[in-house]
């Protein structure tokens, strides 16, 4: 799997390990992210944020920054051009704070002036008189509480009620579980730059998960018709689902628009940290039942999201956390409620998991639970209750697709397990630090799983497009699929090279003079976009073919990469018949319709479900509340690997942001204001902290409907690894462990 | 505050080249410049405060994060960026390495990352797992969990002794 065990890839192709086109690029530095780009006569834009959690605008003074010798602008709520309001899936943010701030980092006032620190003063030199009002940051409240925006502080109250509402089994276990606030942390942060255009309207170039989404938004608080507002992608430093919503998009339109010249913007880290959402802080109640055998009878849960101040995709996280709630296993009645609620803390959003991380690490637990009150193994009982395909969801709906629970479990449970704790100080909690030694360290193995829903779910229209343009065989793609660092890229040379025998793709500009490709999220975009690819390619041997028959008369037939005369004379291959001619397909890939859920939370609401299985092995200093984390192993239901390099790179990158959850990553809240909006003290995982990632198996199986039988992989490696963490501490120390991330003094101070 | 009035000349040394810095506020760091002033964008920006090694440049062979260097400070020091790693179209193998193994996703920490272990193999050409991880420690990458990019330089330890992979 690793290259030191396979040599170096050397074809190209779907299921190889081929490299980035871009890794020269990225290698050498050259490669331009979206705050490496520049302009003639640039300005640079900067943001003035609420310092508080709820406060009414009484007055805003800007003359004395205005006065500030290098200040181009100062725009406020007044100078907002069309609607100021925008949102994700729903709008109901201001672009620009006009009555009320809702939360600590709400822009209120943008600058743009002739360098970076001269727009930084300017934004100090704005005064706003604000009347503080009482934040509300308790989202178990907020669903009862007096409303702090017009829509109401709930955005969605989702029921889920399947089967029978009074069976009941004769085990019964019960827990109370919290996640808190985690952040994406992509290591670029948010940055582009806008030009004004001679017709009046804007050229944005930024990083972003999906450029017509963005495209919309903006279109709408400039008042600008669509096709002025064109949208180029810039080099993405990562994603996450934290580029999913709009952040500077608007505001740097609007200076550039206004000051008639470009405008660039780059967030600081503790600005990113304000900027983009977040994945939503949960309080979890669960209630499981099962009869002797371990079979489940009934799941019962109650879910509150804290969405903070806005909406933003807060709606569609609450339908994954309550629909993925029972985990990947087979439950005939459940009553599930969940609240997604509006706050005063930080809008929350999209990240890596969406909604399904925070059910899964209670559901995990609740299932550890159960198996030590049936004294069972909590594998076996994982087995026992496995999805298989042709069984049904608690939303009932029935998995027509592959559902290899049982094969992912099983390859994993079977994978050996490492030694005993090691002696060498690099190796145990702690580390060089010498804060431990290995008599006080307890080892701990702990098993989780995980389902996850693909592509976009509840009716949603979701659909890509690519173009596929052969000039003289030179083959060019054009999608607006964003790449953030997964790799289409790669597959898209792949796909190239498996369908035309083409070696190399010119992969043209992204940008939105094409239709969407959607977002680069919900692991979908190997399914829709890559799929779009993959069709575009096939229209054009169709149309080869075609031309062939119409200038030779007779018929081919299209074998591999050839294309071979029914008379019997000598076969062509594909990449030759290229050579000379000129083609342009354009088409559209859409997955099966799914459908909204109805009142009890029915429906088939998603298309594909992805399975998978992490075990972690822990070392733990109990009294110093020191973990590490030896190993993560892990299987997972891929459909089908595409390149072997690039799906192992997604699940070491996503166990990493699990352990993250598991043990460092939290924005700590203060009355609604971030505390630790930084490198120093929102702790990432670094190379010390993150283990060996041995991938047990990836169960190929390939899936009926998606592109090459591929599921998306980029989302299941965060979902179940924080529940195996917590569970390997769990079976360490003994202690219950009800909160991610854990802290040492969960440990050390345990009881006390 | 007037940028002009706090302005000032001096000179960096920067991957063998000199360059004059004339009209800047005496406030920017290193990083600023090299980004802003020379275009020389390769060295990224991820923290600012010297916690993610996004910025790591090499200053009179000593590895320092450019965020934390006043630019004029730096003056008379051979400064080393990653724009200085390949020589010409020619990759340096711990590039090529990074290519092969598939240790770039985005690519943000990738700069930063090699200038680190071009030091690090400098002083350590035969590492244990153990000895790259902490090499590495202070260099964030939140898209592969390190895992490539430890066998990155596994591999370019291998080639460099002519063991077989």
């Amino acid at each position: 799997m690793s290259l030191l065990e396979e040599g170096i890839a050397s074809a190209a192709g779907v299921g190889i390990s081929a490299t980035r086109p871009d890794g020269k690029e990225k290698a050498r530095g050259d490669f331009l992210f979206s705050n490496d780009l520049s302009a003639e006569d640039m300005l640079w834009g900067q943001t003035l944020r609420s310092p508080y959690p709820s406060a009414k605008i009484r007055k805003i003074d800007f003359s004395q920054a205005l006065a500030i010798d290098g200040v181009h602008a100062i725009l406020t709520a007044d100078d907002v051009p069309g609607e100021n309001i925008f949102g994700l899936e729903h709008p109901d943010q201001p672009v620009l704070a006009f009555d009320i701030v809702r939360y600590v980092g709400e822009p209120v006032a943008i600058v743009a002036a002739t360098h970076p620190e001269v727009a930084k003063s300017a934004v100090d030199a704005i005064y706003v008189d604000y009347e503080q009002l009482d934040p509300l940051v308790n989202s178990q409240e907020a669903i009862e509480a007096a409303p702090i925006h017009p829509e109401g502080n709930v955005i969605r109250h989702l029921v889920i009620n399947h089967g029978d509402p009074d069976a009941v089994g004769n085990i019964t276990v019960e827990g109370e579980y919290e996640v808190g606030m985690q952040d994406q942390a992509f290591l670029g942060t948010e940055s582009g730059i806008a030009f004004p255009s001679a017709d009046g309207g804007v050229d944005l170039h930024i990083s972003t998960q999906w450029l017509h989404s963005d495209r919309d938004q903006v279109a709408s608080a400039l008042n600008l018709p669509e096709d002025l507002v064109r949208v180029t992608l810039a080099g993405v430093g990562g994603a996450f689902g934290g580029r999913e919503d709009v952040s500077m998009h608007v505001h740097l339109c609007m200076l550039a628009l206004h000051t008639g010249r470009p405008v660039k913007m780059v967030y600081d880290r503790n600005e990113s940290f304000l900027g983009h959402v977040h994945r939503h802080p949960a309080k979890i109640w669960f209630r499981h039942s099962a009869d002797e055998s371990g079979a489940l009878v009934k799941v019962e849960a109650k879910v509150i999201l804290d969405g903070g101040a806005y909406a933003s995709t807060t709606s569609a996280v609450l339908a994954n956390a309550c629909c993925f709630s029972v985990g990947p296993y087979r439950v005939p009645n459940a009553l599930i409620e969940g609240w997604g609620v509006r706050t005063n803390n930080p809008p929350c959003g999209a990240m890596r998991g969406f909604g399904n991380v925070q059910t899964c690490f209670a559901a995990e637990a609740q299932m550890d639970k159960l198996a030590r009150a049936l004294s069972m193994d909590p594998v076996e009982l994982r087995l026992l209750n496995a999805l298989k395909s042709g069984d049904t969801l608690i939303t009932g709906q029935k998995i027509t697709g592959t559902a290899p629970v049982k094969e992912v479990l099983t390859s994993l449970s079977e994978h050996p397990i490492p030694k005993g704790v090691k002696g060498d100080l690099l190796e145990l909690p702690g580390g060089t630090g010498r804060t431990t030694d290995n008599s006080h360290v307890k080892r701990g193995i702990g098993f989780a799983a995980s389902i996850k829903n693909l592509m976009f779910s509840e009716g949603f229209d979701d659909f890509s497009e690519a173009r596929c343009i052969v000039v003289d065989g030179e083959v060019s793609i054009q999608s607006a699929c964003v790449e953030v660092g997964q790799g289409f890229v790669t597959l898209v040379n792949q796909i190239v090279e498996e369908t035309l025998g083409v070696s190399e793709a010119v992969i043209l500009p992204v940008d939105t003079s094409i239709g969407s490709a959607g977002s680069t999220s919900a692991s979908r975009q190997t399914w829709m976009s890559g799929g779009a690819v993959l069709k575009a390619c096939e229209a054009v041997v169709n149309a080869l073919i075609l031309e062939l028959q119409n200038e030779n008369g007779g018929e081919y037939e299209k074998v591999g990469l050839n294309l071979v005369p029914k008379d019997g004379s000598d076969s062509i291959s594909i990449a030759v018949a290229l050579r000379g001619r000129n083609f342009d397909e354009h088409v559209t890939h859409r997955h099966l319709p799914t459908f909204p859920l109805d009142h009890n939370g029915q429906g088939n609401a998603h298309v594909s479900f992805a399975f998978a299985a992490h075990r972690a092995v822990v070392d733990v200093d109990q009294e110093l509340g020191l973990v590490r984390v030896v190993e993560i192993a892990t299987s997972q239901d891929v459909g089908r690997i595409l390149n072997p390099v690039q799906a192992r790179g997604q699940i070491e990158g996503g166990v990493a942001q699990g352990l993250g959850l598991a043990l460092l990553e939290e924005l700590v809240l203060i009355d609604g204001k971030i505390a630790n909006a930084n490198f120093t003290d929102y702790l990432l995982p670094t190379a010390m902290d993150t283990p060996p990632i041995e991938i047990a198996a990836f169960i190929e199986q390939p899936e009926p409907g998606a592109p090459f039988g591929a599921k998306g992989i980029g989302e299941p490696p965060v979902i179940s690894s924080t529940p195996a963490i917590v569970a390997a501490i769990r079976d360490a120390t003994g202690f219950e462990l009800n909160r991610v991330p854990i802290k040492p003094e969960d440990i050390a101070l345990n009881g006390l | 505050m007037g940028i002009a009035q706090e302005s000032n000349q001096y000179e960096l040394t920067v991957n063998d080249s000199k360059y004059v810095i004339s009209g800047s506020w005496l406030g920017e760091s290193l990083l600023y410049v090299l980004r802003e002033r020379l275009g020389l964008y390769g060295s990224k920006n991820a923290c600012e405060q010297g916690e993610c090694g996004s910025c790591s440049v090499m200053m009179d062979d000593v590895l320092v994060c450019s965020c934390l260097v006043l630019a004029a400070n730096a003056e008379g020091r051979a400064i080393k960026t990653i724009e200085s790693v390949a020589e010409g179209s020619q990759l340096s193998d711990v590039q090529e390495a990074f290519i092969d193994t598939g240790a770039i996703q985005c690519g943000f920490c990738t700069p930063g990352l090699l200038v680190t272990i071009h030091d690090f193999l400098d002083s350590n050409p035969e590492p244990e797992e153990s000895e790259i991880k902490e090499a590495i420690s202070g260099n964030l990458c939140r898209c592969t969990g390190y895992g490539r990019i430890v066998e990155a330089v596994q591999l370019v330890s291998i080639r460099r002794s002519g063991r077989d992979i």
